[in-house]
């Protein structure tokens, strides 16, 4: 049976307990505001030259860029975004679930693993797995510069022929309470779904593509949506810039993508925990409070009885 | 000629920020080859961006932006602005761009030992003179008895 002085003990510890998840969930909301300012004003940009490109694929006849050319996939370059602390609830291990399972899916195929964030790291390393790179403390403050160092990573291998196709799994920030698991394919680059191509649609369902539903260009003038760009510079020269920008773009974005639904998490996470904290305390205080009135009472009776003896 | 947009649907974005979105009568834009005027209807076309102010028309009231490297996509009643950096004129800090002019003016000289430094101290020129034009235009414009500029915010 515990006693009184065990009760308050153990009260006190949940409360310093709780005062540290309630202070992460603060800090938490706090970054998740700027997080989600950030997600917010990225996604318009990634998404215009996202469909920029597609469209031009769509329109070329062949590839402009060493990055939109399409090879048969047989090695695979996935790049897993993880957090690099915990305290998240399932953020981490949902996100290394399914990156488990994209691992499984695609058995047949060579894999090569970029890993973002302390707790992927560990746990994939863990199981045996090697990278070829890896990205430590991005996401307690997501900078372009570090986009632009993956991107360039990524081009490289994706360049070089080591690898075909190029996927990110993330938690995409729905809202804070939902985050979103992808897989998305960030290279090869899917040309615009033109209805005569069957191939492009084939390609284009296989994965949601980057930016999600494809916004379908309210056509032009009919067909001239198939018609191709008047170049002002030559085509290699425009696309040389304007593909790495597109990586550069769309990592950056999946870099605040997973940042936000980490905050977002954290903060949820906490949350619960905080309450769930005052519930316990609740609990034990009237647990407290019931052993407490009983030693009063049997001290009453004592001091009653004792009074009875002494005065017959 | 009578399917012809009458607006272009204009979109400025930057890597980290949504600029603007709105529809427009006509626009200039810096190429990097030189301005560009593009009206509604204009064909298919693709270019990078050099540095400069994009001016648009809008109802009778002409509107400018900066914009700097990128690219942009003019499809005939779109056009979309993928810069590096752009702001709008009202939000150039005249001040930050003057300082920023003259150090760039003060480094020219002393930058002629590698074509690096050279190349950098004036794109820095043009950066600040691109602003500051544009900050003045804005500036003029308001004037001259024309209505109260109604500044609108894009959403997002």
């Amino acid at each position: 049976m515990p006693t009184l002085l065990d009760y308050r003990r153990r009260i006190r510890s949940v409360k310093s307990t709780q005062q540290i998840t309630r202070a992460m969930k603060f800090v938490a909301a706090a970054k998740l505001r700027r997080a989600q300012e950030g997600v917010f004003a990225a996604r318009p940009y990634a998404k215009e030259i996202i469909r920029v490109l597609r469209s031009a694929a769509a329109r070329m006849e062949s590839p402009a860029h060493p990055l939109l050319q399409r090879r048969p996939e047989e090695k695979i370059l996935v790049m897993v975004l993880t957090g690099d602390r915990s305290l998240c609830g399932a953020f981490n291990s949902n996100v290394l679930r399914h990156a488990m399972d994209f691992i499984r899916e695609h058995h047949a195929q060579q894999l090569e693993l970029i890993v973002v964030g302390k707790k992927g790291r560990d746990t994939l390393r863990k199981r045996g797995y090697s990278f070829v790179a890896e990205y430590l403390d991005v996401s307690a403050k997501v900078e372009f510069s570090k986009a632009k160092e993956i991107a360039a990573r990524v081009a490289e291998l994706y360049t070089s022929g080591e690898v075909d196709a190029v996927y990110a799994i993330y938690n995409e920030f729905k809202n804070v309470m939902v985050q979103n698991l992808r897989a998305e394919k960030l290279l090869p680059v899917d040309p615009e779904v033109v209805k005569k191509s069957a191939e492009g649609e084939d390609l284009a369902s296989h994965h949601a593509g980057p930016g999600g539903s494809l916004p379908t260009e309210p056509a032009p003038g009919g067909q001239g949506r198939l018609v191709d760009y008047i170049y002002e510079q030559p085509v290699a020269e425009i696309f040389a810039g304007l593909v790495p920008r597109y990586l550069e773009g769309e990592i950056f974005r999946i870099l605040l993508e997973s940042a936000a639904a980490e905050h977002a998490a954290r903060m949820t996470a906490m949350d619960s925990a905080t309450r769930n904290a005052s519930e316990l305390i609740d609990k034990l205080t009237l647990r407290m409070n019931n052993i407490r009135q009983a030693a009063i009472t049997k001290e009453l009776i004592e001091i009653v009885s004792g009074a009875a003896s002494a005065t017959s | 000629m009578a399917t012809l947009a009458e607006k272009i649907e204009l979109q400025v974005v930057t890597p980290e920020r949504h600029i603007l979105s709105e529809d427009v009568d006509s626009l200039e834009m810096p190429g990097k080859d030189g301005y560009l005027g593009i009206l509604p209807g204009h064909a298919p076309l693709m270019t990078e961006l050099g540095v400069g102010i994009l001016t648009y028309h809008k109802s009778g009231e002409t509107r400018y932006l900066t914009v700097m490297y990128g690219f942009a996509e003019v499809l005939p009643d779109r056009v979309i602005v993928l810069a590096e950096i752009s702001e709008r004129a009202e939000e150039i800090d005249v001040a930050r761009a003057t300082a920023a002019l003259e150090r760039a003016k003060a480094d020219t000289p002393k930058a002629g030992s590698t074509e690096a430094d050279w190349d950098e101290a004036n794109e820095a020129i043009e950066r600040a003179t691109a602003r500051l034009q544009a900050a003045t235009k804005a500036g003029s414009g308001s004037g001259a008895g024309s209505a109260p500029r109604a500044v609108q915010h894009a959403a997002g």
